[in-house]
């Protein structure tokens, strides 16, 4: 070795200052300076809608304290608020979304990936992406005028089966009336579906061909590739896409206020009442809010919705932390 | 097909006849006529394009995942066709397990990826289950190194012995005929010859049938040795006669490196 290149000289060659390159280094420094600053940008708004959140709310925050989470009631003439109905509206309608959007997604993913015909998959796949192109008030108009009228329809049917089931048969009880909470779940359902779909498609996409054929090659169904193979190895881009749409389900607000019912009144486990959610609440009442406690209120709520969304955020977060962890490490 | 050496009477486990692929109208085998003797290494080589890998991959039907890829004659195994539109294609992979160029372990743990196949096919209790994981990965030379460690992931595993997990997780569903499509491309040389010395090991109770691009490997592993080009079976006999002594110019050139 040290024959060949002598000690002396590789040390040289390394304690040698770089070679000058003006023009480069500048725009190095810009581009540097530049994406740096951009990145602080968005952190700086994040902690600016914050603060400004909290002040707002501060007059609201200071009269109810944490009995505002707790209150059913909601009285602006009485200057009396609290946020259980719209909280809980925004949460149960989330989650009604979820739990039909999920399984969908991944059927309709699983179909373009694995099932389709060739010449079906790019229609199919393009159609899919255009219903995330359509405005959302769109939904909410459609919901209101077609959907609701067909659902008030339907309704008896699930009281009759659903409603007969101990335990969750209270959830599909009362009066057919189309609009309420479980309507503006399925809304919600059908416009986060492209989302999830999208995502789950590109990401069992990648999944290596020859990873698939191992499972195949072992005498697996279509179905156990998918599910115990497929379904694993994209688990991180599945859970992405996921909170892709619960993202979206909890912030979406014209489509679920033409169809939620917009009622500060609950007093039943019923999904098929009427309700609010916290949207529907701010685009109802902004305009009509008084300055002082209502508009204080409100604002408390729009910070309650931010604070759920960083809480779903985190826990996603933690859960692939988790998952990443019992695998062992990759 | 003078070229070809049968295998001696009684000893087939598979037979091709008059056996030919397609991808599309492109016309990728032609008229394929042999047989593989059981519990025998046969290597298929040959250029690449030359439709070996294409071969191997028709005797676990893993062309049916696609459209387009189409199959004609008779492929026998144990006597039964195994191209008959009846035949349960499940189990017959679970007859015929394959390994591939790249170590495909799936996302779950060392055991589960045994444990994964096995399920697919029997009901076992926990203790049979816990035994056929150690047979298999005892058979496939890799229970040393990971009996503490089953319940990690099989991605944390070496690419070697990725690789040997995945021959562990062939074997652990018992088939007759393992299929190994160039397995030792990925690997070191060291990983390469531990598998190389597995192959050897496990010809006492399975058939195996193994494509490589490497003509040095099929001459140390191999039993048999088909040469093909361009879709053709050009030549098949015994490994020691085909690389010392073959019978057609082609195969000739091909192992002595005048073209390939």
């Amino acid at each position: 070795m040290s024959t060949l290149v002598p000690a002396v000289d590789v040390e040289s060659r390394a304690s040698a200052p770089p070679r000058p390159a003006p023009r480069s280094k500048i725009s190095g420094h810009l581009f540097t300076g530049l994406s740096t600053g951009f990145a602080w940008l968005a952190l700086a708004v994040l902690l600016g809608i914050l603060v400004a959140l909290a002040v707002a709310s501060w007059p609201a925050i200071e009269t109810f304290g944490i009995g505002f989470l707790f209150s059913a009631e909601w009285n602006p003439p009485a200057e009396r608020f609290g946020a259980v109905i719209p909280i809980y509206g925004t949460v149960v309608t989330s989650l009604i979304a979820l739990i039909i959007a999920v399984p969908v997604s991944f059927g309709i993913a699983l179909f373009l990936t694995e099932l389709s015909p060739a010449w079906l998959r790019r229609p199919l796949g393009t159609a899919i992406e255009l219903l995330a192109a359509i405005p959302s008030i769109v939904f909410g108009m459609w919901g209101l005028l077609v959907f609701v009228p067909i659902f008030a329809e339907v309704q008896p049917l699930l009281a009759a089966t659903l409603g007969q089931i101990p335990l969750i048969g209270t959830l599909f009880t009362g009066p057919p009336m189309g609009i309420g909470l479980l309507c503006a779940g399925i809304i919600l359902a059908i416009m986060i579906i492209p989302y999830i779909a999208a995502v789950m498609r590109d990401v069992f996409e990648v999944t290596p061909a020859m990873l698939k054929e191992s499972a195949y090659g072992l005498g697996c169904t279509t179905w156990e590739v998918s599910w115990r193979v497929v379904l694993p190895y994209t688990k991180t881009g599945v859970i992405g896409g996921i909170m892709l749409g619960l993202g979206r389900a909890l912030g979406e607000t014209m489509a679920v206020t033409f169809v939620i019912g917009n009622t500060n009144f609950l007093n039943s486990a019923s999904l098929f009442l009427p309700g609010n959610s916290i949207t529907s609440a701010l685009a109802n009442e902004f305009g009509e809010a008084g300055p002082g406690l209502h508009t204080a209120a409100l604002m408390e709520l729009g910070l309650i919705l931010f604070l759920i969304t960083m809480v779903v955020l985190l826990l996603s977060k933690l859960l692939l932390m988790r998952l990443a962890a019992s695998e062992g490490g990759r | 097909m003078n070229a070809h050496t049968p295998i001696p009477a009684g000893e087939a486990q598979i037979a091709f006849r008059n056996f030919n692929f397609f991808y599309g109208d492109f016309h990728a085998l032609k008229n394929i006529h042999f047989e593989i003797a059981r519990s025998k290494v046969t290597a298929f080589i040959g250029p690449s394009g030359c439709g070996k890998s294409t071969l191997l991959r028709t005797i676990n039907r893993m062309y049916d995942l696609y459209p387009h890829q189409r199959a004609e004659g008779e492929i026998l195994l144990d006597g039964q066709n195994l191209l008959d539109p009846r035949m349960d294609v499940a189990a017959l992979r679970a007859r015929v397990g394959m390994v591939f160029q790249k170590p495909t372990p799936f996302p779950m743990s060392i055991y589960d990826n045994i444990a994964f196949g096995v399920g697919l096919h029997e009901r076992l209790s926990r203790a049979d289950l816990d035994d056929r994981v150690e047979w298999a990965l005892r058979k496939a030379a890799l229970w040393d190194e990971v009996k503490d460690k089953l319940k990690q992931s099989g991605m944390s595993l070496s690419g070697g012995q990725q690789q040997r997990l995945c021959i562990a997780r062939g074997i652990a569903v018992k088939p007759k005929v393992v299929l190994l499509d160039e397995p030792t491309s990925a690997l070191d040389p060291i990983a390469t010859a531990r598998i190389e010395e597995l192959i050897d090991e496990l010809k006492d109770d399975f058939t195996i049938v193994i494509v490589t691009h490497n003509m040095q490997q099929a001459a140390r592993i191999s039993d048999y040795t088909a040469y093909m080009y361009l879709g053709e079976l050009i030549e098949f006999g015994l490994t020691d006669q085909l690389f010392v002594n073959p019978r057609q110019k082609a195969t000739e050139d091909y192992i002595t490196g005048r073209f390939g």
